[in-house]
């Protein structure tokens, strides 16, 4: 009835196997960070063109059909007060002191847009556990199937950005999010919110060229006067105005793996109410520990069979012929 | 063959069963009410905090101290200890109703249930999902489970040829079942810690750490343990029968070593991962962390010296300081140091509540029933 020296050994072995996956520094089957597709669109939005008009806000309920929402008693309009199952998109606003000067940290003030990042290697994606939410191969949107969605609400742990919104109101909830108006691209259209932002805050196009616009901005000298296209990245429309001067940080170039939704503003991101991520998605991270114990399920097979073994020999006292 | 367990028998129906019943038809009311008018009509669940009280207790705790079965079948069958057989019927039972009504309340918290079947279907499934090994996992162990329950069952109809001859073949394949048995609860008690790695900044970093499923595994295990000792004391108290104190003595002492263990690891680390400082500065977080780690260290020290384990009472006080170290360190691993920004708050509502204490009722009334009229509880004369 005493445990043996084999058999002490047989069960640390199994269970040393399964430890040492998760204890080791660097696991066997690191999940390589996904890189940007090389058809992936996006939206840049920068702080300093953006006027707080909110005209994307009410394209987005427009084209995406969704209901205003009274946020205060007696309100006659849609004024929501944050992203909701409702609102897939909000214009809001950072105070601070007296808030004289736009786009200014400290007694300034500056407009942030919020919406679905895109991620590049989205958590939303890897925690779905049945795929109702997908990253398009080719545009890179990160779309929603209600379909196959069971309502765990597992992306809505997993997002880094609060993105993903759940119908708590409703008997049959869906879940809410931008999808990058992909029904519109899908008409050779782009994203409503670029449509109709008035003066070059938001603009559409190839995650490639609004980095490449994103990084112009970010050289040029403040108090000179500079061209802003409209609308699109390509679009021959162009504003003119004086260059304030920004931050240097183009947030969504590294952030959080990456995302196809670049912010470029005149006061630190993490006041305007991002959150500061490291380069790494946590998707890579949690993927590395699934993929170093359960690839192939070589690992939990290894482990039933020593199991067996130990079981069947103190159970009916022999060894295996 | 020698039978070790006995049923009790007596009446089901008494007054504490109709107690509980009561607590499940209000439960089963409210459960209605969340069907027909949405999760936020019962719960205080929003954007910001997406899981509470169902997933934390119910699925969480429920199945941790579920793992009774779990922790005994290790010591038993692969330790080889056949002197803690006894235990390991109750042990089962307590897993059989832990783990099945944990996979019910599964269906009450996800918001688009008749969806469920997309996860046993393979080209929907997202092998990436740690959601996924965790669900096909406690699915597959809830039938297990059954399985080991069932010679229970059937030997409770030992005058019946059928049953006989159905217990004699399930005997047959009980190394693979007890295999499986094990494989299956360590898988998805390792995994219901991963799940919140994939949150990142959203928890503190006081429990966010790439050790996390190994954290969940090792107090699956001890709470296992501690459900074993804290059920046969209660039972043997309410039952009126003798205490089966030298035995589960020394489940105690096995516990001790590993809530050792994880305790030394916990905190070397938090050493490593240069957090520690996190534990003085007086908020919530911190309180919670020490309230947590305190009771496993209360556990560990009245486990691990003969001379308190060997009295009933200090072994019952710890027992129950390990169930709620191990409770409280999913509730903060998954509630009060997750913290999606600012804006948001959570604490459980009263329906909400009420639904778990149905569901907890349902899950006494299962147990009283079953070892009134099954051969659970071990013989007393070998007791």
């Amino acid at each position: 009835m005493e445990i043996n020296r084999r058999d002490f050994l047989k069960v640390s072995a199994g269970g040393g196997l399964m430890l040492a996956s998760t204890l080791s520094p660097i696991p066997a089957l690191a999940r390589e960070p996904k890189v940007r597709l090389p058809e992936a669109v996006g939206i840049l939005y920068d702080a300093t063109v953006c006027v707080g008009c909110k005209a994307c806000m009410a394209a987005c309920k427009e084209y995406n059909h969704l209901p205003p929402e009274y946020s205060t008693p007696g309100s006659v309009w849609d004024n929501p007060l944050d992203l909701s199952a409702k609102t897939y998109n909000i214009v809001k606003l950072y105070k601070n002191g007296a808030g004289e000067v736009k786009d200014r940290e400290i007694n300034g003030y500056s407009y942030i847009r919020r919406f679905c990042m895109h991620c590049v290697d989205p958590a939303c994606t890897s925690a779905c556990p049945v795929s109702a939410l997908t990253k398009d191969p080719k545009t890179g949107a990160v779309k929603y199937n209600k379909d196959v969605c069971i309502g765990c609400r597992y992306c809505q742990v997993a997002c880094p950005y609060n993105i993903p919104k759940f119908q708590w109101d409703q008997a049959f909830p869906q879940i809410q999010k931008c999808e990058l108006c992909y029904h519109r691209m899908a008409q050779g259209s782009y994203p409503a919110c670029c449509e109709f932002c008035p003066n070059g805050g938001s603009i559409f196009g190839d995650v490639q060229h609004l980095l490449e616009e994103a990084k112009r901005r970010l050289a040029l000298e403040p108090g000179k006067m500079a061209a802003y296209p409209l609308h699109r990245v390509d679009s021959r429309e162009m504003r003119h105005r004086i260059v304030t001067p920004y931050q240097k940080h183009l947030f969504g170039e590294k952030d959080g793996g990456g995302s196809q939704v670049l912010i470029l503003a005149g006061v630190p991101c993490d006041k305007l109410g991002l959150p500061i991520l490291p380069d790494e998605s946590t998707a890579a991270t949690s993927e590395t520990i699934m993929h170093s114990l359960y690839k192939g399920m070589i690992a939990p097979y290894v482990v039933l069979g020593a199991l067996f073994y130990i079981v069947y020999k103190n159970t009916t006292k022999q060894d295996l012929p | 063959m020698v039978e070790e367990s006995q049923s009790l028998g007596g009446k089901v129906i008494t007054k504490p069963f109709m107690v509980l019943a009561a607590l499940v038809l209000v439960g089963v009311i409210l459960m209605l009410y969340r069907y027909l008018f949405g999760l936020g009509a019962v719960t205080n669940l929003s954007d910001g905090y997406p899981w509470g009280l169902w997933i934390t207790y119910d699925v969480l705790v429920g199945t941790a101290l579920g793992c009774g079965g779990y922790a005994m079948a290790l010591l038993v069958y692969i330790f080889n200890r056949w002197e803690y057989h006894p235990l390991v019927r109750s042990a089962i039972l307590t897993s059989v109703f832990g783990y099945t009504l944990a996979g019910l309340a599964i269906f009450l918290d996800i918001g688009r249930y008749w969806n469920g079947y997309n996860l046993f279907l393979p080209w929907h499934v997202n092998f990436n999902s740690v959601l996924v090994e965790v669900a096909l996992c406690i699915a597959a162990y809830v039938a297990i489970l059954w399985i080991e329950l069932a010679p229970t069952v059937l030997a409770g109809h030992h005058q019946n040829p059928k049953a006989r001859e159905a217990r004699e073949s399930l005997e047959r394949w009980l190394p693979v079942i007890v295999a499986l048995g094990i494989l299956l609860p360590t898988m998805h008690q390792s995994s219901l810690g991963t799940l919140m790695i994939i949150a990142g900044h959203k928890l503190s970093p006081l429990w966010q750490t790439g050790l996390l499923p190994l954290f969940f595994l090792l107090s699956a295990i001890t709470m296992g343990f501690a459900v074993t000792i804290f059920e046969s004391i209660l039972s043997s108290l309410a039952f009126k029968r003798p205490f089966e104190t030298p035995m589960i003595a020394k489940v105690g002492g096995v516990m001790a070593w590993i809530i050792g263990v994880y305790l030394v690891i916990r905190l070397l680390d938090l050493l490593v991962r240069g957090q520690m400082g996190l534990i003085f500065q007086g908020n919530l977080n911190s309180f919670m962390f020490i309230l947590e780690n305190l009771c496993y260290l209360v556990a560990f020290i009245l486990m691990v010296q003969p001379a308190s384990r060997d009295q009933l009472r200090w072994l019952f006080v710890a027992s129950t300081a390990m169930l709620l170290a191990g409770s409280l360190y999913r509730f903060n691993a998954f509630l009060v140091g997750f913290n999606p920004g600012p804006g948001w708050s959570y604490f459980p509502a009263l329906p909400e509540i009420f639904i778990t204490l149905g569901i907890i009722a349902l899950e006494l009334m299962g147990y009283l029933y079953f070892v009134k009229r099954y051969p659970v509880l071990p013989k007393i004369e070998h007791a």
